[in-house]
Parts: C-alpha cells; sequence; structure tokens
C-alpha cells in the first residue's frame, strides 16, 4: 500500500524555453526506507505515458492496478525496497497531480492548457533536484530510468555529477532520430486536427479531443511493439465471431481490437495537451548540444557510474542507439556495464520481467545498496 | 587463481587502463582491480558472462570482436589482453591489428597446439588433440583457428609485430627450463606481451 503525496515549490523554477514557473506541485511516491544520511535513495524517472505511481497499490478505487514498474520494485525485487529508498515523481507538464496543462493557473484561475510552458529534459531534472532538497537527499545512489525516463538519468549525471553515483539508462537513445520525431509528429497532427480540440482550450468547452489522442496513441503503441512480436500475438487472427471478411471497416483483426482497445483506455486516463508537450520534451533532448554535438564531452563532466541496456527487437529506440551512448561513455573513460538483452516485445521490453534484464538490474543494484548502507553505516 | 593470471598480472603496472577482449566471467579484471588497481572493461559477447560480470562489478561491454574495435580510439589504453581467445577468432590477423592499435600494449594467452602431447595425439593416434588446454571435440570446439608457437611467432615477425616478453607453462602450470629451452615442444601454454613501434 502506497499513497501518493505532494511537495509545494514557491521559488520560481527558471526553464530552457525562457519562461518561469512562478510556483508549481510535485506528486511523488516513495518505497522502502531512506538510511540515516538518505544515502539509500534512488529515482525513478519515468517515460511518456508514465506518473509517479511506479510501484505498489493505493488505497482507492484504483487499487487493482498496481504501479506500473511493480514487476521490478519492491521487497526483494531487482530494486530492492528492503535496502533502497525508492522516490518516483510525476513530471512536470504532466496530468497525474504535478503543475502541467490541467492544472490552474493562478494568472488566469483558468486551466494553463496549451499556454503551459514546453518543458524540457533539463527542466524535469531541475524540478526532480528541488524534490530532492525537500527530502534532504544530497546525492542519489542511482538514477533509473527506461527510455525517456533513461534521458532522464543521463540528464542528471550530466546536470549534477556530485549528485547521482550510478545512472541506470535502459532502451533509451542519445536524442531522437529524424524517424522517431517524425512519429511524434504524426501524433502531435492527429491531435491537433481533431474537432475538439480547440486550440488546446477544450477543457473550456467540456470535451477532450478523444480521436486525435487515441490515434496518437494506436501510432505510439505500434512503436513499442516489434513486428515478431506482433506476429506472434495476432499474427492475422480474426476476432472471435469474426470468421470471414466483411468487406468494410469494422474491427475484423484481432491486431485491431488490441490497438483500438489501448487508444480507447489511454484516454480515458491521458491529456492530451501533456502528451503533445512530452513529444516535444523527447523531440528537443540533445545533451551532446550543449557541448559542440560531442556526447562524450556532455559525459566527462559526470561522475557516475553508468548501466546501459538495451532489447534485441526495440527498434523505437533501437540497441545501436544505446551503443552510441556507451561508445560516448567509453571515450569519456566514465564506467559503463552495457548488455543487449534478448527479447521479442520490443520498446517495451524494459516494462517487462525478463529474468536476464532484471538479474542485471539486481545483481547491478546489489552493489549500489551495498555501497550505500556501507557509506551510511 | 590460475597461475596464468598471476603472470598477465606480474606484466601490469598498476593503475593502468585495460581493455580485455573476451572477458569471460571477469576474474581476470576482477583481480586486476584488486591487486593492480587498473581502470578499463571487459568484451563479452555472451549474456551470461556480461550478467557474471556485472555482479563482480566489472565494467564489460556486450560485443562481438569479430566487428572490431571502432568503439575505442587509437592507443587509448595501456594494455589490450585476450587470454584464450585468438585461437577461437575469425578474424585473427584484423584483431591483432585492432588490439594493438587501440592499446600501447598488447598481451595474448593461448594453448601451444604444438605441445607434445598434442602431436602425439595426431601423430601416433591419428586424432584430433583433446587435453586440459584443448578441452574440445573437433565437432564442438569454439576453436576456429589452432596454431603453435612457432606459428605465432613467424605471425609477429611477418606483421613487425615486437615480442617483448614471453612466458611458456607446461602441462603443470609451471613454468621451469623445460618449457624455457623448447617451448614449442613441453609448453602447453604461451604468454606474450607485444608491441608495435
Amino acid at each position: 500500500m502506497v499513497s501518493p503525496q505532494t511537495a509545494y515549490f514557491t521559488e520560481p523554477l527558471a526553464l530552457d524555453c525562457g519562461r518561469s514557473l512562478a510556483e508549481y506541485q510535485l506528486v511523488y511516491e516513495t518505497y522502502g526506507t531512506p538510511n540515516a544520511d538518505r544515502s539509500n535513495a534512488v529515482l525513478i524517472c519515468h517515460a511518456l505515458s508514465g506518473d509517479h505511481h511506479v510501484a505498489g497499490y493505493h488505497q482507492d478505487s484504483d487499487s487493482t492496478k498496481p504501479g506500473w514498474w511493480d514487476n521490478c520494485i519492491g521487497p526483494g525485487k531487482p530494486i530492492d525496497t528492503n535496502a533502497l529508498f525508492v522516490v518516483c515523481c510525476n513530471n512536470l507538464g504532466g496530468c497525474k497531480g504535478s503543475t502541467g496543462p490541467t492544472a490552474i493557473n493562478p494568472a488566469t484561475r483558468k486551466p494553463f492548457g496549451p499556454d503551459f510552458p514546453i518543458v524540457t529534459v533539463k527542466d524535469w531534472v531541475r524540478s526532480q533536484a528541488r524534490l530532492a532538497d525537500s527530502l534532504g537527499i544530497r546525492q542519489w545512489a542511482a538514477v533509473i530510468g527506461g527510455s525517456l525516463g533513461g534521458m532522464q538519468a543521463m540528464q542528471w549525471a550530466i546536470s549534477y555529477p556530485e549528485r547521482v553515483r550510478h545512472a541506470l539508462v535502459i532502451a533509451a537513445a542519445p536524442r531522437l532520430s529524424a524517424q522517431n520525431i517524425a512519429f511524434n509528429e504524426v501524433a502531435r497532427q492527429a491531435i491537433l486536427s481533431d474537432p475538439d480540440f480547440h486550440h488546446g482550450h477544450y477543457y473550456e468547452f467540456g470535451v477532450v479531443p478523444r480521436r486525435g489522442l487515441m490515434i496518437a496513441r494506436m501510432l505510439g503503441h505500434i512503436t513499442y511493439l516489434s513486428d515478431e512480436g506482433m506476429r506472434a500475438k495476432f499474427g492475422r487472427e480474426m476476432r472471435e465471431g469474426t470468421p470471414n471478411f466483411h468487406f468494410n471497416f469494422d474491427t475484423e483483426f484481432q491486431v485491431e481490437s488490441y490497438l483500438r482497445h489501448q487508444g480507447h483506455a489511454f484516454v480515458d486516463r491521458f491529456d492530451a495537451n501533456t502528451y503533445l508537450l512530452i513529444t516535444k520534451t523527447l523531440d528537443y533532448f540533445d545533451p551532446a548540444a550543449d557541448f559542440d554535438q560531442d556526447l562524450s564531452a556532455a559525459f566527462h563532466r559526470a561522475q557516475a557510474g553508468f548501466l546501459v541496456i538495451s532489447f534485441t527487437s526495440d527498434w523505437r529506440f533501437a540497441p545501436a542507439r544505446s551503443r552510441e551512448i556507451v561508445q560516448a561513455l567509453i571515450r569519456a573513460n566514465r564506467d559503463v556495464s552495457y548488455t543487449q538483452v534478448p527479447s521479442e516485445s520490443g520498446h517495451d521490453a524494459f516494462l517487462m520481467p525478463i529474468p536476464l534484464y532484471h538479474e542485471i538490474l539486481r545483481g547491478y543494484l546489489t552493489r549500489v545498496a551495498a555501497e550505500a548502507n556501507a557509506h551510511a553505516a | 587463481m590460475r597461475p596464468e593470471l598471476e603472470l598477465i598480472s606480474d606484466w601490469i603496472r598498476p593503475g593502468a587502463r585495460v581493455l580485455d577482449l573476451g572477458c569471460g566471467d571477469g576474474a581476470l579484471l576482477a583481480y586486476l582491480q584488486k591487486y593492480r588497481q587498473i581502470t578499463g572493461y571487459g568484451l563479452e559477447i555472451d549474456t551470461a558472462n556480461t550478467l557474471k560480470c556485472i555482479q563482480a562489478g566489472v565494467n564489460v561491454i556486450h560485443a562481438d570482436l569479430e566487428a572490431g574495435l571502432a568503439d575505442f580510439g587509437d592507443s587509448s589504453f595501456d594494455y589490450v589482453i585476450m587470454t584464450q581467445t585468438l585461437q577461437a577468432v575469425r578474424h585473427t590477423e584484423a584483431l591483432l591489428d585492432e588490439m594493438l592499435r587501440v592499446g600501447r600494449q598488447g598481451i595474448v594467452t593461448f594453448p601451444n597446439f604444438g605441445f607434445w602431447r598434442h602431436r602425439v595425439q595426431v601423430a601416433l593416434q591419428g586424432l584430433m588433440p583433446v587435453g586440459k588446454t584443448l578441452p574440445y571435440q573437433w565437432y564442438d570446439t569454439p576453436n576456429v583457428h589452432l596454431f603453435t608457437i612457432r606459428d605465432f611467432e613467424e605471425l609477429c615477425r611477418r606483421k613487425r609485430i615486437d615480442i617483448l616478453e614471453r612466458t611458456v607453462l607446461d602441462h603443470a602450470h609451471q613454468a621451469p627450463l623445460g618449457p624455457r629451452l623448447w617451448p614449442n615442444l613441453l609448453g602447453e601454454i604461451a604468454l606474450y606481451r607485444l608491441g608495435r613501434a
């Protein structure tokens, strides 16, 4: 059982876009117990559609559903809450309680909507550092994330070298490729062109751009799976009760039914403005840009040890992208270990309890925890 | 600890930067970290082994040596090590070149195919040698190139690779007088420290 908590910040936060947030709040959850000097604290960074509820169960109506990485975080699990104090927050711009487009803009007393500034990974890391301050955490034993979460882990090690002992970068990329940006743009266009979008002010009209957000999610979902994984799961199977082609546009194949279900479920739990915002956060991420396009120069200032993991069938952030990260770390003389884990699950593999993957996390974090707790003793 | 690892360790300068090609479970790097305070990485193709390295606190990069060492800059390591690996790679020559591009020095160990027991098996029994350092049958061996001490030194001469040091171990993995006098006959394992002017 876990309950979300809220941290309020009244000191303005300057953002990369040039604007600033006068005040904001971050919703977060913690698991496990901090040691005496809080040196066993680890930060989990969430990806596009994630939030602060990373493990355990809520007491409320939603209690049948555990956090999004519950298979990996908990007592005796690879991220072992018997030894580590785990923190996860909903990022700024999110729609699960932290200040974002759905929050009330104190200046207008209406939801921010499209006026919420587009935040970057660096902005997120800055806001997370303030959360760490408020929790009395001087240095994370580890910052851990998959996909966009892995980008935050990298940025943490670059932005706050002295505050990160280990960075675990899973199924990530050093920046988006043209193909990645192209997929994001199609997702955005789906939302922007929905008649219910109303230039982002749909809250005032009592509607949500369901169709657009649903298409964006369906498209995204395809990029999270692999061709082989989809073939194994759906093949060309028809839905039950659909023995023959209808020669119309009904949902006939299993895969269509699955995608529509994913799209529908997503619309009920996610905000379109947040989705738009976070796709831009992804597009803008490029830590090498601050260092003359030299990623190893960016990592040169990092002090953390790195664990980099990729998955064979991930084509959204393919193993070659992780290799770019590893190569830059080697050239920067950083401690790094890397494994490409065999999996048919595509990009989604980072959320799956794949034995080799979880054993690697467990093996690495056992040492991280021992180091942290020896430190505290 | 295998005597081979101790002998290699004797050749390594404390605090050196080391790359271990085909590092297996990371035993050599863990040993060198402890006794020589080295930094560096192991390259390993088998994920069961990369897991063991991570558990042992050894930096390991999951990689295929046959793809070369393009991720590594010229002279970016003090030593590049290959223990019992050279005979199991296809692109032997290319890898030796890569080794001495990336490392200021190379350290190589391999089973000597010219060891007398191996010769006896081939010459008298008419069978491919199987023994302590060649524990595989011909049909399941990972070794794709078997060679002798003389073969290797001939290759080094042709490629203008300097042999800086050589140790040859006998069947008991000691280095007594015999293998020093007749290395290609009495040596079962050969260790070399290599450089290139």
